[in-house]
């Protein structure tokens, strides 16, 4: 056993070994991808961007029932309401904090009726804080620009909520 | 007219090597990030240019730029001298390294010797660098950079007496011609692998490359470093690496010789394959690079003094009882 592990040094064995290894990683598919220019796969209950969602008759889902509010443990959503003319409750005033944000989705999962969500977009990063709080503007605004996705996103993770 | 003429045409030959040899520097920097990266499984730099062929350009450009800032401790004058020493150091040895029989700066009858103690000056850059920092990191990075370095060149002296008896010259062309029957990595198989681990610890490449061990040492000598010197600290350092790639290729791997004097080969210019042997080392570099763990600190110098030295002199005395008994002592 001794001298096994002797002539194992003096030939170095194992050295010999991994180079040979090395060479055969060489030639094998890679496992990294050209990140700006190829992107990975996302999964339909990625935690992105915020956005809120409207009706497709374009009426706002939210309903101001504050549930997001309450759930938020980071504290970073605001919401003031009022009462419209037609009687129903709508938001006057909806900020994210994207810097308090943890992204844990909560806000998704109590959401009554699927207005606020987050979608798959994970690139918004800005060059001022500001910039990072969010109004009631820009996260409708993302709504309609993602909605596509967004709808299929909770088309395809309906069965598993 | 007759000086000035002459002093034009050694610079011309100075440049004629040095501009490829930094080319090459940073062609053999991104060679040696791909490998390493290929190893692991990732792509490695692939972005600026063909392959991301230009990337040590880039990094180089970003160095350019950045603020060379000296700290306020530092010994002003030592701290930019040392990255100067490192690389000057570094390009001065290939002054006598032969690329081919005709093209070699200055071909001096102790090329082999030259190299040497050029080699072992360049420990004195790294210290300088160390202790002029005034700081703590670079400082142990410099004690253990020279403590190292000294330690290996014994071995690699040694070594080097195991070729230089076969030979019987210390002139480098001369130590390729006495190659042409037969490489000396063939009879000196062992003192091939001896003189590779060894240079890997003289360059402080992985897996000795302790005075920059970053989860001990952050850079070892080169953490108060930053822009241009940093560059030149780097610089010297690969240009170090192509040397002693260099070295081997023609102490043990034949030089510009053809691997066998047929045909279709011996007309290829000795250059090219003196290129290729110097790649085929470097590549072995990147490779360890790759799959090695770093030595501990007790571990090398174990290796370095234990083992190596012993090692080799007793090859050494092999070598010699075996060249005077069979009478193949070069005359």
């Amino acid at each position: 056993m001794k001298l096994n592990r002797f002539f194992k040094i003096i030939f170095l064995s194992e050295f010999i070994k991994a180079i040979f290894i090395a060479i055969k990683e060489i030639f094998s598919k890679k496992k990294t991808i050209n990140y700006p220019f190829e992107k990975g796969k996302i999964s339909p209950r990625f935690r992105g961007e915020h956005a809120l969602r409207r009706y497709p008759n374009g009426e706002e889902r939210c309903i101001a029932c504050k549930l997001c509010e309450a759930v938020c443990p980071a504290q970073a959503i605001t919401i003031e309401n009022e009462e419209r003319s037609d009687g129903s409750r709508k938001t006057t005033r909806y900020d994210i904090d994207m810097l308090k944000c943890i992204y844990c989705g909560l806000c998704e999962e109590s959401c009554p009726v699927d207005a606020i969500v987050q979608g798959p977009n994970f690139e918004f990063s800005t060059e001022t804080r500001e910039e990072l709080y969010y109004n009631k503007e820009k996260l409708l605004e993302n709504g309609d620009r993602w909605e596509s996705v967004l709808a299929e996103n909770i088309k395809l993770d309906k069965p598993y909520r | 007219m007759e000086t000035f003429l002459q002093i034009y045409n050694e610079t011309y030959k100075i440049l004629l090597l040095l501009v490829p040899i930094l080319v090459s520097v940073a062609l053999i920097v991104w060679f040696d990030r791909r490998v390493w990266g290929f190893v692991q499984k990732r792509k490695g730099p692939n972005v600026v240019g063909p392959f991301g062929l230009f990337q040590t350009l880039a990094d180089a450009l970003k160095y350019i730029f950045k603020e060379i800032i000296i700290p306020a401790s530092a010994n002003k004058i030592v701290f930019i001298l040392a990255p100067i020493i490192t690389m000057t150091l570094a390009l001065s040895a290939w002054a006598v390294i032969p690329l081919s029989d005709k093209m070699v700066i200055s071909d001096i009858n102790v090329g082999i010797l030259y190299i040497f103690a050029i080699s072992s000056l360049s420990v004195y850059g790294i210290i300088m660098g160390g202790w002029a920092s005034n700081s703590k990191y670079p400082f142990l990075g410099a004690i253990r950079s020279a403590a190292q370095m000294v330690s290996y060149e014994v071995s690699i002296g040694i070594i080097i007496i195991n070729v230089l008896l076969c030979v019987g010259s210390l002139n480098l062309k001369d130590i390729v011609m006495a190659q042409q029957n037969l490489w000396f990595v063939v009879p000196l198989f062992p003192m091939f692998v001896v003189f590779f681990i060894s240079a890997l610890a003289e360059t402080n490449r992985p897996p000795f490359d302790l005075p920059e061990a970053e989860a001990e040492l952050v850079a070892g000598y080169q953490t108060e470093y930053s822009g241009m010197m940093y560059a030149m600290f780097w610089l010297g350092e690969y240009a170090n690496i192509l040397l002693l790639c260099a070295l081997g290729s023609i102490l043990f791997l034949g030089g510009w010789l053809s691997p066998v004097d047929i045909y279709p080969l011996n007309v290829i210019p000795g250059i090219f394959w003196m290129i290729f042997k110097i790649l085929i080392l470097f590549f072995m570099f990147a490779l360890i690079k790759a799959i090695v763990p770093r030595y501990r600190y007790d571990q090398l110098m174990r290796l370095g003094w234990k083992i190596f030295l012993p090692f080799s002199l007793i090859y050494v005395v092999l070598t010699a009882s075996f060249l005077v008994y069979f009478d193949l002592l070069p005359k």
